[in-house]
C-alpha cells in the first residue's frame, strides 16, 4: 500500500498551521480568531453544530477563502499557492464530482488537474479505486452509484496525489450506517499511511472514534481543544454524569432540577456529581418534592455532554 | 383554491427575471426588428448602393447618370474614394466597377457603353443592335438589380423627355418622310421646352423624385444583366444559409456548453478543481479551446451536410473555411464562456443566451440577408457576431474571393474574442477568493 510522503522541502513544518484566522460575511463573523495545528500523523477533530465556522475554516485552509485577519500554512507554506495545493487533499462536503464520468474518469481528471500521469496516475487511480472499494464499479458513471458510493468517490478524488494532510469535511452526510462504517475504516486506512486529517463533523460519534485530538468550535471560535479525556476532565473533572427522568408536572420537575444546579434536556433532567452517594439524596429530595423517579442512568460525561457544557445547547441544534 | 396557485405562479415569475425577460422583452424585441425590417410606416427600403460607369460621356448619358444621382432609393457612386495624397479620385472602369461588384463592395453595377447616347431608347425597329447598357449584379442580392433596373426606366421617362422625343423625330423622318420647315421649326420649339424642363429637373432638389413606389419596370432603355458573383453557382445560397444558420445554432451550443462552469460552481467541483494545480485562467482556457473544437466541428458537420446533401461546393474552398470556421468558433466560444462567467444560475444563462443570441441572429443576418435591413440596422448588425461570421464565409464560399481578403472578417471575429475572454476571465474572479 503506497504511503503518505511529506513533502522534503517541509523539514518540521507543521502540516496545518492556523493562526488567528478571521473571516466576516459583512457584520457577521463566521470564523473569529481561530488558531489551531494539526500534528504531523494526526486526526483533528473540529466538532461544532451546523453554522458553527467549521466549513469557512476549511475552505480557508483550502485556499478558497481570502481571510480578513490571520494566517494559514500548510508545512509551512501559504493556504491557496501552489505549494499548498501540492500536498493538501480536499473532501468537501458537496459531492464535488463529474456525474456523467465513470469512476475512473473521475479519478483520472482529477488526477491531471493534480499533475498526475501516465502510469502514476494509473495506479494512483487503481489504488484509490481500491481504498473506496469501488473497483468493480469502475467503469459506471458517477450518477449511476448509490449515495454512499458518491460519497466515497468524492473521497477517492480528494486524496488521488498522495497528499500528506487531507481535509475532510462532514464526509459522512446523508449516507446509511454501513456505507458510514466503510468511510470509518477507509479513514482509518488513511491515518495508518501516516497521512495527517482535519476531520470536521456535528457526529460526536464519529470523532471519537476516528479523533486523536478534538476541537470544539462554535460561533467560529475554538472553545476546548484536546483528546477526548483531556477534554470530558477539563470541563467535568472526575465528576459522573446522571441522566434521569421522573414522572410529574413537566415545570414542577423543570424547577426543581434547576434548584439543584442541574438542567432538562429532552425531557431528561441531567446532573453532574461528583460521588455516587449524591444519587440517594438526589432521588430522596425528587420523592419530597412530588416526582416518581421513572429511569436512572449513570454515565461518564461523553463530548456531548462536553458541548452541552460549554455551550448550553445541544450540538444538533 | 385555483386564485392561490395563480398567485404562487405570478410570485415565482416575477422573482424569476430571466423568465419575465423570455416573456415579454424578447418579443418586443423581435417585434420590432421584423417591423423595422419589412414595415411600411417609414423609409425601410434599403437604399441602393451601385457603381455607375458612364463611357459614352453624351449628354444623354450624363442626364441619365444625373436623374440616377437624384433617385432617394439609390446611392450611386461614379468614382472611388480619393486615396491619401489624391487630388481627384479616379472614375470607375467597366473593370473596376465588376472588380467591385465581385468584392461584395457594392451589389450592382450599370455600365453604360460609348454610342448610347446615339439611341438611348430601346424603342423603334432596327434598335436591337444599338449599344445597350450593362447591368453587372451580385446573384446573392436579388432585390438590388430589380430596383436599380426599375430606378433606370423610371430616370428614362421622368427625366430624358427632350432625349426621348428627338429620338420619336429621328424615327418618324426615316420611316414617314422629312417634315415641312414649318412643321420642324414647331418640333424644335416643343424640344426646347423639353430640353428647358430636362435642365430645370437636373436643378430640382433630390427629395421632389426620392419616392420610388408605384413605378412598373418597362423596357425604354434596354438593359443586358449579367451576374458577375454567383453565376455559376448551381445551389446559390446554401453557403450563406449554412453560415447564417450554422453561427445561430454555434452560438446556443457554446453558451449551453460553457453553462458547465456554473453547474461544476453550483456542485462544489469547480473549488474542488481550483484547489488542485489548476488555476482559473487554465481552466477558462480549456473549457474556451474546447468550446472552439466543438464549434468547429459543428460547422463542418454542418458544411459537410450542405456539400452531401445540397451540393455545397465544399472540398474546393478548404483553406478559407478552415481560417473563417476556427475564427467564428474561437468568437462564438468565447462569446458562451462571457456570458456562462456574467450569469449566476443555470436558468439566468438559459433565459440570457436566448434573447441575446436571437436579436443577434435578427440583427447580424442569420435569419435574413442584411441587405434587405435599412441602413442604420446594418450598421448595427456590424456589432454582431453573425454579420462578420457571415460575410466571411459569404467571401469564400460565394464570391471566390482569396484568403488575403478575408483580414476585416478574421481580425474583428479574433478581436471580438480575445476581448470578450479577457472580459470572462475578469468576471471570474468571482469564482477565484471569497
Amino acid at each position: 500500500m503506497a504511503t503518505a510522503v511529506s513533502p522534503a522541502s517541509a523539514g518540521t513544518a507543521q502540516p496545518i498551521a492556523i493562526d488567528g484566522f478571521v473571516k466576516r460575511f459583512g457584520a457577521h463573523a463566521a470564523v473569529d480568531g481561530v488558531s489551531l495545528a494539526v500534528q504531523a500523523g494526526e486526526c483533528l477533530g473540529l466538532l461544532g453544530p451546523n453554522g458553527a465556522g467549521k466549513t469557512t475554516l476549511i475552505r480557508g485552509i483550502a485556499g478558497r477563502m481570502t481571510p480578513n485577519a490571520g494566517s494559514i500554512r500548510i508545512f509551512g507554506a501559504s493556504a491557496g499557492t501552489p505549494a499548498a495545493h501540492r500536498v493538501l487533499g480536499w473532501v468537501p462536503q458537496e459531492l464535488a464530482i463529474y456525474p456523467r464520468l465513470t469512476c475512473r474518469e473521475n479519478l483520472n481528471s482529477f488526477g491531471r488537474y493534480q499533475g498526475l500521469s501516465g502510469r502514476e496516475l494509473d495506479e494512483r487511480a487503481a489504488w484509490c479505486l481500491d481504498w473506496a472499494a469501488l473497483a468493480d464499479r469502475a467503469g459506471a458513471p458517477a450518477h449511476h452509484l448509490s449515495g454512499g458510493m458518491k460519497r466515497r468517490l468524492n473521497m477517492a478524488a480528494g486524496i488521488i496525489h498522495r497528499p500528506s494532510v487531507v481535509l475532510m469535511d462532514e464526509p459522512t452526510v446523508g449516507v446509511d450506517p454501513q456505507s458510514r462504517i466503510r468511510i470509518f475504516e477507509m479513514i482509518e486506512a488513511l491515518r495508518e499511511q501516516g497521512t495527517s486529517i482535519l476531520y470536521t463533523t456535528h457526529y460526536m460519534e464519529e470523532a471519537e472514534r476516528l479523533c486523536s485530538r478534538i476541537a470544539v468550535i462554535d460561533h467560529g471560535r475554538i472553545i476546548a481543544e484536546g483528546t477526548h479525556e483531556e477534554l470530558v476532565r477539563s470541563v467535568f473533572g472526575s465528576s459522573t454524569q446522571v441522566v434521569a427522568r421522573f414522572s410529574g408536572p413537566a415545570d414542577g420537575i423543570a424547577a426543581w432540577v434547576t434548584a439543584r444546579g442541574g438542567r432538562v434536556t429532552d425531557g431528561a433532567a441531567h446532573f453532574t456529581i461528583e460521588r455516587p452517594a449524591e444519587i440517594a439524596a438526589m432521588l430522596d429530595s425528587a420523592t419530597q418534592a412530588g416526582f416518581e423517579p421513572a429511569d436512572v442512568l449513570l454515565r461518564r460525561p461523553n463530548l456531548e455532554a462536553v458541548f452541552l457544557q460549554l455551550t448550553g445547547r445541544e450540538l444538533r441544534d | 383554491m385555483i386564485s392561490a396557485i395563480v398567485r404562487t405562479a405570478i410570485t415565482g415569475l416575477r422573482r424569476d427575471r430571466a423568465a419575465l425577460a423570455l416573456s415579454f422583452v424578447l418579443p418586443i424585441a423581435f417585434f420590432s426588428i421584423f417591423a423595422m425590417v419589412f414595415g411600411s410606416e417609414h423609409d425601410t427600403i434599403p437604399r441602393v448602393h451601385l457603381i455607375v460607369v458612364d463611357e459614352d460621356r453624351s449628354s444623354a448619358s450624363r442626364d441619365l447618370v444625373r436623374a440616377l444621382e437624384r433617385e432617394g432609393s439609390l446611392v450611386v457612386s461614379t468614382h472611388s474614394d480619393a486615396k491619401r495624397g489624391q487630388a481627384t479620385p479616379a472614375d470607375y472602369t467597366a473593370a473596376s466597377a465588376e472588380a467591385a461588384v465581385k468584392k461584395g463592395d457594392v451589389p450592382v453595377a450599370l455600365i453604360i457603353p460609348a454610342g448610347w447616347g446615339a439611341h438611348p431608347m430601346a424603342f423603334g425597329p432596327g434598335n436591337q443592335e444599338a449599344a445597350k447598357i450593362e447591368l453587372l449584379n451580385d446573384q446573392s442580392d436579388a432585390i438590388a438589380p430589380q430596383i436599380v433596373n426599375g430606378m433606370l426606366q423610371k430616370a428614362a421617362m421622368m427625366a430624358m423627355p427632350a432625349s426621348m422625343a428627338r429620338e420619336g423625330m429621328q424615327y418618324t423622318e426615316k420611316y414617314l418622310g422629312t417634315f415641312t420647315p414649318q412643321q420642324r421649326k414647331r418640333w424644335q420649339s416643343n424640344l426646347a421646352y423639353l430640353d428647358q424642363l430636362q435642365k430645370d429637373r437636373d436643378t430640382e432638389p433630390a427629395a421632389h423624385s426620392a419616392s420610388s413606389s408605384g413605378f412598373a419596370s418597362g423596357g425604354i432603355i434596354a438593359v443586358e444583366t449579367r451576374a458577375v458573383v454567383g453565376e455559376h453557382q448551381n445551389k446559390s445560397l446554401i453557403s450563406f444559409y449554412a453560415a447564417a444558420i450554422g453561427v445561430m445554432f454555434l452560438l446556443f451550443t457554446a453558451s449551453g456548453s460553457s453553462g458547465s462552469l456554473l453547474d461544476e460552481a453550483e456542485s462544489g467541483t469547480l473549488d474542488r478543481v481550483l484547489s488542485s494545480r489548476v488555476t482559473m485562467t487554465t481552466l477558462l482556457a480549456g473549457k474556451l479551446t474546447f468550446n472552439t473544437l466543438l464549434a468547429f466541428a459543428q460547422l463542418v458537420l454542418m458544411f459537410l451536410w450542405g456539400w452531401a446533401v445540397f451540393d455545397l461546393d465544399f472540398f474546393s474552398h478548404i483553406p478559407g473555411f478552415i481560417v473563417m470556421g476556427l475564427c467564428t468558433a474561437f468568437a462564438v466560444a468565447a462569446f458562451g464562456m462571457l456570458l456562462a462567467s456574467l450569469c449566476r444560475t443555470r436558468g439566468q444563462l438559459g433565459a440570457t443566451s436566448t434573447l441575446l443570441i436571437l436579436v443577434m441572429s435578427a440583427m447580424g443576418g442569420s435569419m435574413f440577408p442584411r441587405f434587405m435591413m435599412p441602413q442604420a440596422m446594418q450598421k448595427a448588425g456590424l456589432f454582431t457576431i453573425n454579420a462578420w461570421a457571415i460575410d466571411g464565409f459569404t467571401k469564400v464560399f460565394w464570391r471566390d474571393l482569396p484568403l488575403a481578403s478575408l483580414w476585416p472578417q478574421v481580425s474583428v471575429l479574433l478581436a471580438t474574442g480575445i476581448v470578450l475572454f479577457a472580459f470572462a476571465r475578469r468576471v471570474a474572479r468571482r469564482w477565484e477568493f471569497s
